[in-house]
């Protein structure tokens, strides 16, 4: 089944009528997502797609069950956006906006704590379960989403939207498949860590191995590498680090927020000797992940 | 963005927290003047964005305005980690009884914002949590409650080093205003080392340390206008732009579709014409990894103009000693991959050149990748599909280099 989506999984999105919403609303529904309701404050009344716009969210979550909320509205707006989705007892969110504050980040992220929500993101594209529910704008048209993102037994996590597809569509091309991928964002401070999120991966009968994309700059493979200490995972992990040649420019950011290497634990060769020590097979080249993850599942 | 300690000092002064008598010289002779008001000894330090100018002979202490006046000459020329000095800031000297380092940051993990108390001074945090752990102490605060009503977590920070009175009152204090103010200006980091207590029972910051996050200049103009600094004052790490890096602003500036930044220039041979984010990243260093000298960074996105793909290539063959480029991605979703392939070919044409033989290999799958596999066939160009890895497919780029 994979983790926190399921077949009867529903979700809104928030900033319906936006350009890049209308497209990933459209292509959600063509993959067979249950998309209940859009929110866009003074759109209500209109349709996108065949599923109504409101102006709260609220006049969707009192007439039917909302799981889920995928938020792409523009950047100031984003945390009150997030803080009503949350007050309306939504639990799995999803902010797909690029290039919100830090502070905004932490205060969504501590509001969801406080009612048990989820966040996925900011800077992220979202969740899917391959033929079970696609839950924000990974994979792009459904129809290429479907070629990248075959069903099988690999959980994937990842800082980067485009290099899930990517590794999604490698683990699909090896014939392995994926469980569920989760886009987990690529700004300094993300509501959910991959280490926050292994749990559900160990939960889940379907998955087999766990693949992780990861980036300079933060402490969140350090957590990975201390969880995967911790606990006695029946879940091998294979990780793969990007931007090595940021080891000798400290201080510099490429691409993602969060890219940016301030301190020894920030750099891709911190991040690979922590997770090695902790059992984590650290491949050297993209192309080995596959064959990893054979070796460490003995398929 | 890293703000200037002048500018860090006036920050603190709107929350009152205090610091050594003084104030910014931009010239030699300013400074001479300052220490004569000041009265001397004075402190002269650089004005400078690179850390540790202290140790790369950034301070200085001047016994006369004379001397204030050389050793300020001394300084303002003095060039720390490429980076050049605005001013120096001429201070009184503080005699410290006893001396603190007060941080608060971001703790990525717990997700909330920190405060950290040593009494180790004038040394990298991280270090003194390495080498001296139980003389550091951390508490965590909200962002959503108001910091009058958690200023009990300051006191309970302050006591995790078991200072009692005197201090206890005044470090608790100290801490919350700075973490008021953390907040207020959307910093990433304020940083107090060392936080000096002086003989007559007051606390002065002797050295302060201040990051805004760049997503908050938009909330900040009042203050950025306050220090005149202008939008296009982008205050990085990484210097003055190059010709060729500018080059690449401009066009990404030119045309709103799609994007083509982060442009930066690298000292190798082989041109790169790659995508996204994490795809860039990872293509720059898969090329490494197989013996190829990149000669740029880039990072396509946003599903550019053919237009945009063409200046880009043009761009990128503009370079000294580039004959070659690599046309990388990951498996797009959004960008298609048929625009990218004749902006490419376009630009390589442009310049006269042959598609095939400046064209190491094309590898972005995904939309609307039949229409570029066309165009690439007719232009026999190498390409590969989404069965090929993208270090499999830097390696058949690089091998192509010695031909």
């Amino acid at each position: 089944m994979g983790i926190i989506l399921n077949d009867d999984f529903t979700f809104i999105v928030q900033g319906i009528t936006g350009r890049e919403a209308l497209n990933f609303t459209r292509e959600c529904l063509n993959y067979g997502s249950k998309i209940v309701g859009g929110v866009t404050p003074g759109r209500g009344g209109r349709e996108v797609y065949g599923v109504k716009v409101y102006d709260s969210v609220r006049e969707i979550t009192e007439q039917t069950r909302v799981d889920g909320s995928v938020i792409t509205v523009p950047y100031q707006f984003t945390p009150d956006a997030a803080f009503e989705a949350i007050d309306a007892g939504i639990k799995e969110i999803v902010i797909i906006t690029e290039g919100i504050q830090r502070k905004s980040a932490v205060e969504i992220i501590e509001f969801a704590k406080m009612h048990g929500a989820r966040v996925i993101g900011p800077n992220c594209l979202g969740v899917i379960s391959p033929g079970v529910c696609r839950f924000g704008s990974l994979g792009g048209p459904a129809e290429d989403c479907k070629k990248a993102f075959g069903p099988g037994s690999v959980g994937v996590m990842s800082r980067s939207g485009g290099m899930t597809t990517e590794i999604c569509n490698a683990l699909t091309v090896a014939g392995l498949g994926v469980s569920t991928a989760i886009s987990i964002g690529g700004d300094p401070v993300v509501g959910s860590s991959y280490a926050e999120l292994m749990p559900l991966f160990e939960d889940d009968p379907q998955t087999e191995a766990v693949v992780i994309y990861s980036e300079p700059g933060g402490p969140m493979e350090a957590q990975l590498a201390q969880w995967s200490q911790d606990n006695n995972s029946r879940l091998p992990i294979v990780a793969f680090v990007s931007g090595r040649f940021m080891d000798d420019m400290p201080g510099v950011s490429f691409g993602h927020a969060g890219t940016v290497v301030h301190r020894k634990v920030d750099s891709p060769a911190e991040k690979i000797r922590a997770m090695r020590a902790a059992g984590i097979s650290v491949a050297d080249l993209i192309g080995d992940i596959p064959r990893l993850v054979r070796e460490r599942t003995g398929g | 963005m890293r703000f200037y300690e002048f500018e860090c000092r006036s920050v603190l002064g709107k929350y009152g927290i205090a610091y050594p008598e003084g104030g910014l010289a931009k010239t030699a002779e300013e400074a001479e003047k300052l220490a004569g008001e000041l009265g001397c000894p004075v402190v002269i330090k650089s004005q400078i964005l690179a850390s540790a100018a202290r140790e790369a002979g950034g301070e200085k202490v001047a016994a006369s305005p004379a001397e204030a006046k050389a050793a300020a000459e001394e300084i303002l020329a003095l060039e720390i980690k490429g980076l050049s000095p605005v001013g120096v800031l001429v201070t009184k000297p503080v005699e410290s009884e006893k001396e603190y380092a007060l941080q608060v940051t971001y703790d990525a993990v717990a997700k909330l914002p920190v405060m950290i108390l040593s009494d180790v001074p004038r040394k990298n945090l991280d270090d003194v949590a390495d080498d001296t752990p139980e003389r550091i102490t951390r508490r965590h605060f909200s962002t959503l409650a108001p910091i009058r009503t958690q200023v009990y977590t300051a006191k309970e920070l302050v006591r995790g080093l078991n200072i009692g009175a005197p201090e206890l009152n005044r470090l608790t204090q100290i801490a919350s205003k700075l973490c008021d103010l953390f907040l207020q200006y959307d910093l990433t980091v304020a940083e107090i080392n060392p936080l000096a207590l002086t003989g007559d029972g007051k606390f002065l910051a002797v050295d302060v340390h201040m990051d805004m996050e760049e997503e908050g200049r938009f909330r900040q103009q009042g203050l950025l206008d306050e220090f005149g600094i202008p939008s296009t004052e982008t205050r990085g790490v990484r210097g003055e732009p190059t010709a060729m890096e500018r080059e690449a602003q401009a066009i990404d500036a030119e045309d709103v579709r799609g994007l083509i930044s982060p442009f930066v220039e690298f000292d190798g041979n082989m041109g790169l014409v790659i995508g996204a984010g994490g795809g860039s990243l990872t293509i720059f260093d898969a090329v490494t990894q197989a013996g190829g000298k990149p000669a740029n960074y880039c990072a396509i996105g946003g599903n550019p103009s053919v237009g945009k793909a063409r200046r880009l290539t043009k761009l990128v063959l503009s370079k000294e000693g580039v004959n070659k480029i690599a046309v990388m991605s990951n498996v797009v979703s959004n960008t298609r991959a048929d625009l990218v392939a004749r902006g490419v070919i376009k630009g390589v044409l442009d310049l006269g050149l042959v598609p095939s033989e400046v064209i190491t290999i094309f590898r972005c799958p995904g939309a609307w990748e039949a229409d570029a596999f066309k165009i690439l066939d007719k232009y026999n160009i190498d390409y590969c599909d989404r069965t090929v890895s993208l270090s499999e497919a830097a390696r058949r780029a690089v091998a192509k280099l010695d031909d």
